[in-house]
């Protein structure tokens, strides 16, 4: 089941000779339990699609479409409340509040969405126990190290009904070893029947999407998917 | 490196026969490396000219163990201390079809770019695959061997990105073939 949507997506800053085409027509279909990686060079498009896929800027021409809604035929409210509830953000600067505790970050999109506080915090305390967080929850976000915060944002995009989880550049600021690690959990949630895109410049996270897609002006120049058999992937390495 | 230096390697935890070094080379480098039984039987022998192994009597089993002399010590601490050289590597061909690309009429560049970090992409995906599936502590040795090939397949990719970039701004010079006297004109002359 597609959970994001594109459809022939073009979107276009300023007017006439001066106009520059930031997507020039992307077609893009992520699926429940897939992960898809946006690779490119700086200007190619990747952060303009990710804003389009969130519902954070509107396409010049074409469709975006989440679970199944046309974010274009949403006014402001539904798509506020459709961003609250389906879609989660990991950045790279991880925008957790500083003066709330971890669970309160993450039970926070729930309370604005109007769930009970106490019933916000046992479903937070939840998600902070699947990202091995558990013990850390009343901690401050300058209490935890970088990996951990990172982990508290994945477990804040994919609280509630969110089936969608929008990642730029995740593991920026992390060192290799502990961004692995925000990968593995990222990859693990969507595994358990989420969607996911990740914004990333680096091929070594890219390789943990199942599915890799070229940017370059705008448009989709390449995509590439894993091969079937990755043993017989070893075995040929190794006769040569 | 050489299967020698595995071997050696190996070895020196303890005497063991052609299979088990078989067996054990493999899960050390994750089946990465697979070897076949005659590759191991030829290095043994080999090893055991240079007096670097030792052949033990026959087991029960009529398997022959061999274990580690002292010279095989010696020639295993100096492979760990030796740093491995670039120039042993056989020359890269990616990097030479790439400069022949630029070099040859006719041929777009920027696909020939495309096409292999497609196919290094995947790989990459492939090896990524295979470390997800295990995060057990037993597990390092064989996933720094993956590591090993997945930092190597990245660099590659950004290799292949610098190169996309810098195409962008190159305007290829008009092709020229040097004009070379053919040998020993001049004697002939």
């Amino acid at each position: 089941m597609s959970i994001l949507e594109l459809r022939d997506v073009h979107r276009v800053h300023g007017h006439g000779e001066t106009a520059v085409h930031a997507l020039a027509g992307v077609t893009l279909t992520v699926a429940a339990g897939e992960l898809v990686a946006v690779m490119g060079p700086s200007g190619s498009g990747k952060s303009t699609l990710l804003n389009l896929a969130g519902g954070l800027d509107r396409p010049s021409q074409g469709e975006v479409v989440v679970d199944g809604t046309v974010l274009g035929e949403c006014d402001r409210r539904t798509l506020a409340a459709l961003r609250r509830r389906r879609i989660g953000y990991v950045f790279q600067d991880l925008n957790l509040l500083a003066s709330l505790t971890a669970v309160e970050n993450v039970a926070l999109p729930l309370e604005l969405d109007g769930v009970g506080v106490r019933k916000a915090r046992l479903l937070a305390e939840t998600a902070l126990s699947e990202v091995d967080l558990g013990d850390l929850a009343e901690r401050f976000p300058d209490e935890l190290s970088g990996g951990q915060q990172q982990r508290v944002a994945i477990a804040r995009a994919l609280i509630g009904e969110r089936r969608l989880v929008l990642a730029d550049e995740p593991t920026g600021a992390l060192d290799s070893h502990t961004g692995e690690s925000v990968l593995r959990l990222l990859r693990s949630k969507v595994d358990g029947g989420a969607a996911g895109v990740l914004v990333t410049h680096d091929a070594r996270h890219a390789a943990w999407a199942d599915r890799v897609v070229f940017l370059r002006d705008g448009i989709i120049v390449d995509t590439s998917g894993p091969l079937d058999e990755p043993d017989a992937l070893l075995a040929q390495d190794g006769a040569r | 490196m050489s299967v020698r230096h595995g071997l050696l390697a190996l070895l020196e935890r303890g005497p063991m026969y052609g299979y088990q070094l078989r067996v054990v080379f493999e899960e050390s480098t994750g089946g990465t490396w697979p070897l076949n039984i005659g590759q191991v039987y030829t290095t043994l022998s080999r090893l055991e000219r240079d007096e670097l192994v030792r052949a033990l009597p026959e087991g029960d089993g009529g398997q022959r163990p061999y274990e580690i002399t002292a010279a095989g010590r010696a020639e295993l601490a100096a492979w760990f201390t030796t740093p491995v050289s670039r120039s042993d590597r056989p020359r890269d061909e990616l990097a030479i079809k790439l400069a022949f690309a630029l070099t040859t009429p006719g041929v777009d560049v920027r696909a020939v770019v495309q096409a292999q970090r497609g196919a290094t992409m995947r790989t990459l995906q492939e090896f990524t695959r295979l470390k997800a599936r295990s995060d057990e502590p037993a597990d390092l040795p064989w996933r720094l061997v993956l590591d090993a090939m997945v930092f190597q397949a990245e660099a590659e990719v950004r290799w292949l990105d610098h190169c996309e970039a810098s195409l962008v701004r190159y305007t290829p010079p008009p092709t020229t073939v040097p004009h070379l006297e053919p040998e020993g004109e001049e004697s002939r002359r």
